[in-house]
């Protein structure tokens, strides 16, 4: 087990170091990001005062090696905007993210499991007909077109919900959130429904594959033989199985969660790291859009040592083969 | 009765008409492949069907902007689905954006398609150190979620048609390998394959004409859910602002201007661009979940 985790972080530092060099390079090929930065009317000694002050007068190569020797120490570089350790300007950000992309996920679960289970145990009633052609709907509806349908029906229409930004926050554990009151609950709701619809149809239409699947399966024909109520049947015997591939595809889909996270920000002029970094690449401010992508690069990795460790301790057979090996 | 006459009776179930007849007994399937086909000509046929070319700027009339549909225009004709910002024909520009969302979605899926499934099948074929470089670089990249793959490269590469392919292509081959290559590695073993080898065809000749073709109907699968992710990955990077430039706007490009005056109650903008994307994904998808059911043998009753 301690071997398997420390292959693992092994592992994480070389795709850091990759995907470092592979973002550092490509984004230094584009853009002068002074000429953004700087007042339009200064005149060349400033842009190049400007210049000499971000350190991008010097070779890429010589500029990369900094980055690695802050790096190594946990300083990935000063904002060229914020004028701040870009990872300061990040973690600030990431709280508002967390939030909504664990609010999508909770929507999409509590949903999706209930709908997966009805239409699997009873695949041919109207209900389940109707709830797999929603799901298919669910997938192809454009997540960013169902943001700004959602600002059109509840905000601008109906004005149930704010349409943008970001309520009162509270502070808890040192964070700021804003789903611990009414009022701040309030912003995040269309924007985590937003998040949550693809991952909703997606649970959804996995659970009833694997529902169907595991029900036709001995272990369910003998717990209903031996007499048992079905509510224990299918409570306990079938959630269980399933519940393994299920959890694989949660924490997957939490990272991507996060990922889309930059669309729904954008629409909802959400003040999370997605809307960060979409504007950041506007603005050329490299050291933010490479800090924002090593973090996210770091959670993916982190959530999907996770779920590999949550299926050893969900299905046995995985941990007597890893212990065999 | 003759032989001959009995055979009349039952023709022949030719393989194309098998797979016909297992396609339509969906419904609903039917009704996505209506519309797929209703979808796509309309696209096709842009030039002749819409009212105006919303890129020639010349045609267009700014006193005639931000008009809801039906409503008639300073220039005497009536917009059917209302005009955008700059006095565009909501219909036509509709219509030319279908053009480039299809052309951008289906063309990254045949690249990728190309690319991904013969690095599949060579990888299954050749097996060895090539197996698992192929292997690993696809594992890597499907950890990563598309979006952001993509917007990383459009930072790079800048916004335009092929800049976009490119990322599309980059982000999607890695399905189309893990697919072809796992069909393959099933179909090496079989007898045609030894057969093939035992007459001594090339290698080539074995992965192309052989190999690939029987790898065949899962990428096909696969590649209708591909064809469709790839459009939405293009709307949504485009209404970020990172796709395709605004001289030839796509579906998200326009759904993207609408959101400007959505909050003042004018929907059409972004409305009725979405709903043409809606129904080109959705109708992609519901041939595709239906195209899914047919062609997997392990589901054939």
């Amino acid at each position: 087990m301690t071997v398997f985790v420390l292959r693992r972080l092994a592992q994480t530092l070389l795709v850091l170091f990759v995907t470092s060099v592979l973002v550092f390079g490509g984004l230094y090929l584009v853009g002068d990001p002074v000429e953004i930065l700087v007042n339009p009317t200064a005149d060349q000694i400033e842009k190049d005062r400007a210049r000499v002050a971000l350190g991008l007068d010097k070779p890429v190569l010589e500029q990369y090696w900094l980055f690695l020797k802050g790096a190594s120490s946990g300083n990935l570089g000063n904002s060229f905007v914020h004028a701040r350790p870009a990872l300061e300007v990040i973690f600030e950000r990431m709280p508002a993210t967390l939030e909504l992309a664990v609010l999508a996920m909770l929507i999409a679960v509590a949903l999706g499991i209930p709908l997966g289970l009805y239409a699997g145990l009873r695949p041919d009633s109207f209900g389940a007909r109707a709830i797999m052609s929603g799901s298919i709907l669910g997938f192809s509806l454009p997540t960013f077109w169902v943001g700004l349908m959602l600002i059109l029906v509840f905000a601008v229409t109906l004005g149930w919900l704010p349409s943008t930004g970001r309520g009162p926050t509270r502070e808890f554990l040192g964070m700021q959130l804003s789903i611990l009151s009414w009022d701040g609950l309030r912003y995040a709701l269309l924007p985590a429904v937003n998040l949550a619809l693809l991952k909703l149809s997606l649970i959804t239409r996995l659970t009833r594959a694997q529902v169907r699947e595991q029900s036709l399966l001995d272990y369910i024909r003998f717990a209903r033989a031996k007499g048992l109520p079905e509510r224990r049947v299918i409570g306990v015997h079938l959630l269980k199985n399933i519940l393994i591939p299920l959890v694989t595809v949660i924490g997957l889909a939490l990272g991507s969660v996060i990922a889309y996270a930059i669309v729904t920000e954008t629409i909802f002029a959400w003040p999370g790291m997605g809307k960060l970094v979409i504007d950041s690449i506007f603005l050329l401010d490299r050291p933010v859009v490479v800090a924002y992508l090593l973090v996210v690069v770091f959670m993916f990795i982190l959530i999907n040592l996770v779920v590999d460790l949550l299926y050893s301790v969900l299905d046995p057979r995985v941990r007597v083969a890893q212990a065999r090996r | 009765m003759s032989v001959a006459a009995s055979r009349v009776r039952t023709p022949v179930e030719s393989p194309l008409r098998r797979f016909w007849s297992q396609f339509s007994e969906s419904r609903i399937a039917l009704a996505g492949l209506a519309m797929l086909v209703f979808v796509v000509a309309a696209a096709l046929f842009a030039p002749w069907l819409a009212p105006q070319n919303p890129y020639d700027l010349a045609s267009l009339d700014l006193l005639d902007s931000r008009l809801a549909p039906g409503e008639r225009g300073m220039s005497g004709g009536s917009y059917l689905l209302g005009t955008d910002g700059q006095g565009r024909d909501m219909l036509s520009a509709i219509l030319y954006g279908l053009r480039v969302s299809l052309y951008v979605g289906v063309a990254s899926g045949a690249l990728a398609l190309a690319i991904g499934s013969l690095a599949g099948v060579l990888a299954a074929y050749l097996g060895g150190r090539f197996e698992q470089l192929v292997m690993r670089i696809v594992d890597i990249q499907l950890g990563f979620p598309a979006i952001l793959v993509a917007l990383i490269l459009l930072a790079v590469l800048g916004t335009g048609v092929d800049k976009i392919i490119i990322a599309l292509v980059t982000v999607q081959w890695a399905y189309y390998a893990r697919t072809a290559r796992s069909a393959a590695l099933v179909e090496r073993n079989k007898e045609y394959i030894e057969a093939a080898r035992a007459l001594g065809l090339s290698a080539p000749r074995i992965v192309l004409r052989h190999l690939l073709p029987n790898a065949l109907p899962p990428l096909i699968v696969v590649g209708t859910v591909q064809v469709a992710h790839a459009i939405a990955l293009e709307a949504t990077l485009s209404f970020l602002g990172l796709g395709l430039p605004a001289t030839e706007p796509s579906l998200g490009l326009l759904i993207a201007t609408g959101y400007e005056y959505l909050l003042s109650g004018k929907y059409w903008i972004s409305v009725f661009p979405g709903v043409a994307l809606l129904l080109l994904i959705l109708s992609i998808n519901l041939v595709g979940d239906q195209l899914r059911d047919v062609l997997n043998p392990r589901l054939s009753r």
